[in-house]
């Protein structure tokens, strides 16, 4: 696993993956308009303001749309799910689709998601599976 | 009475198209730039103004020896020269220059290029490619499952899509992919990202394009066949990251940039002759005409199934055949660009009977920009 691609953090996101290595998905939500947004920022795409606060996600979310890719890509084997997952508090994000096949007829569309982690040595992914899966 | 402002009055693309070993980016860019000045009779110290994308704008400008009074480097992904063809128009009309050239070239196919990609942005790079979304045909295609639950898109329409554009790509001698395939061959091609096969993803090409610009007062003075701008086009922008975009079963970029140069070439979709939607992937022109208004949301694939935009349909679509069948360097809206060129100049191989006006529509990056521009044969309307 850990040749895996790492993500190139930058000062403003380092938070989100101090909190994924904690096992927490973490969200900018802004005050004023108190709405979650991704990915994160230190101020509201929304309206420009910058009082914003952490948060963490309730980790559920649902299957809003995916690929499976039967191309290789660094540290992956096809076939492999390219998910969007929308969150229950609202922005959308990409992730894999874990302990699931990368089958059409075990992805319906809206299906119930939580939130997992992948370690991938320095650096934990935040990850989706099946709501209940065991994986 | 409008009159045209600027005049697209020299056209080219590079002498060979496909695999191209023999030439380097640069030698690309400027062998179609010297087809189309030698398309209107111009040399390159007639040049002042330059436009270019995916390159330093400025190493075409010494390579060619060109001293500009006026350069853009906007670079957007595909749609840029389209883009160009817009901020061209408004320097040439503010004066700050008096003869533009936009140049193309792209070795996609041999790679002989310096690579500095605009893409994956930084963004891109920690939040999407972190989860093995590398490459365009895992990425461009992600919205699309969602289409399909929402508004009934099917496979087979997207695949409809490949199918027609290969009728086109029949025509022209220089498309690299012209024999006819049915929806059977189309899913029965490789898959690719499911639901994508290959046969609904863009070639892999050499080649380029150049176009020279001038105000419509000089292009009389010219040896070609003046082709107008109507109006002043459209841009917008939505961001590289696909996940991010506001809907996932039409594009904001795309309604926006259709919507303004509709409205400043002062036109309705019943005028548009000919229409060139950018076709990475087959799903593109599906949002293309519903995003610019030519049908409604949720209808552009059974359009298209029901072959309106074939040839003989009413509505004449990528008749080069697109990214998909003619070629695609990896910036293909230059080649749009130039077959609305023949279309607007009665040249095309697959020319579209009296067609007057026509559309090109382009995507840049993976629905992160759109730009759109009116060409026609009418030097006033």
């Amino acid at each position: 696993m850990t040749d895996r691609p790492v993500p190139v953090i930058s000062p403003e996101t380092q938070f989100y993956w101090d909190g994924a290595a904690a096992g927490k998905l973490l969200l900018n939500e802004c005050v004023g308009c108190d709405a979650a947004y991704f990915p994160p920022r230190p101020f509201c795409p929304t309206c420009g303001s910058r009082d914003v606060r952490v948060v963490e996600a309730s980790g559920r979310g649902r299957l809003y749309s995916y690929v499976i890719s039967h191309m290789a890509a660094p540290g992956y084997e096809p076939p492999y799910v390219i998910a969007v997952v929308e969150l229950a508090e609202g922005p959308r994000m990409v992730s894999n689709l874990m302990g699931c096949p990368a089958d059409p007829d075990a992805l319906p569309l809206d299906m119930a998601l939580e939130v997992t982690f992948e370690d991938r040595g320095d650096v934990t992914v935040p990850q989706f599976r099946p709501a209940g899966a065991s994986a | 009475m409008t009159r045209a402002q600027v005049a697209i009055v020299g056209a080219a693309e590079t002498t060979r198209l496909g695999k191209v070993p023999e030439l380097s980016q640069t030698g690309l860019h400027a062998d179609a730039a010297l087809n189309a000045l030698a398309d209107c009779g111009l040399r390159p110290s007639d040049i002042d103004g330059i436009a270019t994308a995916g390159h330093d704008v400025a190493e075409i400008a010494q390579y060619l020896g060109i001293t500009p009074s006026w350069a853009d480097g906007t670079s957007v992904g595909g749609c840029s020269f389209i883009t160009h063809v817009r901020h061209a128009a408004a320097a040439l009309q503010a004066g700050l220059c008096t003869t533009v050239l936009i140049t193309h070239g792209e070795s996609g196919r041999s790679n002989h290029r310096s690579h500095r990609p605009l893409f994956p942005s930084m963004q891109q790079q920690e939040f999407e490619n972190t989860y093995g979304a590398a490459f365009p045909p895992m990425k461009f295609t992600l919205p699309v499952m969602r289409k399909m639950k929402d508004q009934g898109l099917t496979v087979e329409q997207i695949a409809m899509v490949a199918v027609v554009q290969r009728e086109w790509a029949a025509h022209h001698p220089r498309a690299m992919a012209r024999d006819p395939i049915t929806v059977d061959d189309v899913l029965s091609s490789k898959m690719i990202a499911y639901p994508f096969r290959k046969l609904m993803c863009c070639l892999v090409s050499d080649g380029g394009g150049a176009l020279v610009l001038t105000r419509a007062d000089r292009a009389r003075d010219m040896p070609s066949r003046p082709v107008y701008l109507r109006g002043m086009g459209g841009e917008s922008l939505e961001g590289p990251m696909i996940s991010q975009m506001e809907s996932f079963t039409s594009s904001r970029a795309f309604r926006l940039s259709g919507r303004m140069a509709f409205e400043n070439a002062e036109i309705d979709h019943a005028d548009v002759d000919h229409l060139m939607v950018y076709d990475a992937f087959a799903h593109l022109p599906i949002y293309g005409l519903e995003d610019l208004g030519f049908v409604g949301p949720g209808e552009g694939g059974a359009f298209i199934a029901e072959g309106h935009t074939r040839p003989g349909g009413r509505l004449p679509m990528n008749t080069n055949g697109g990214g998909l069948s003619y070629m695609h360097s990896g910036m293909y809206g230059m080649y749009a660009l130039q077959e609305s060129v023949r279309q607007m100049r009665g040249i095309s191989p697959a020319q579209v009977d009296g067609a007057k006006l026509s559309v090109v529509h382009g995507v840049g990056g993976m629905f992160s920009a759109a730009s759109t521009v009116v060409l026609t044969t009418a030097s006033k309307w």
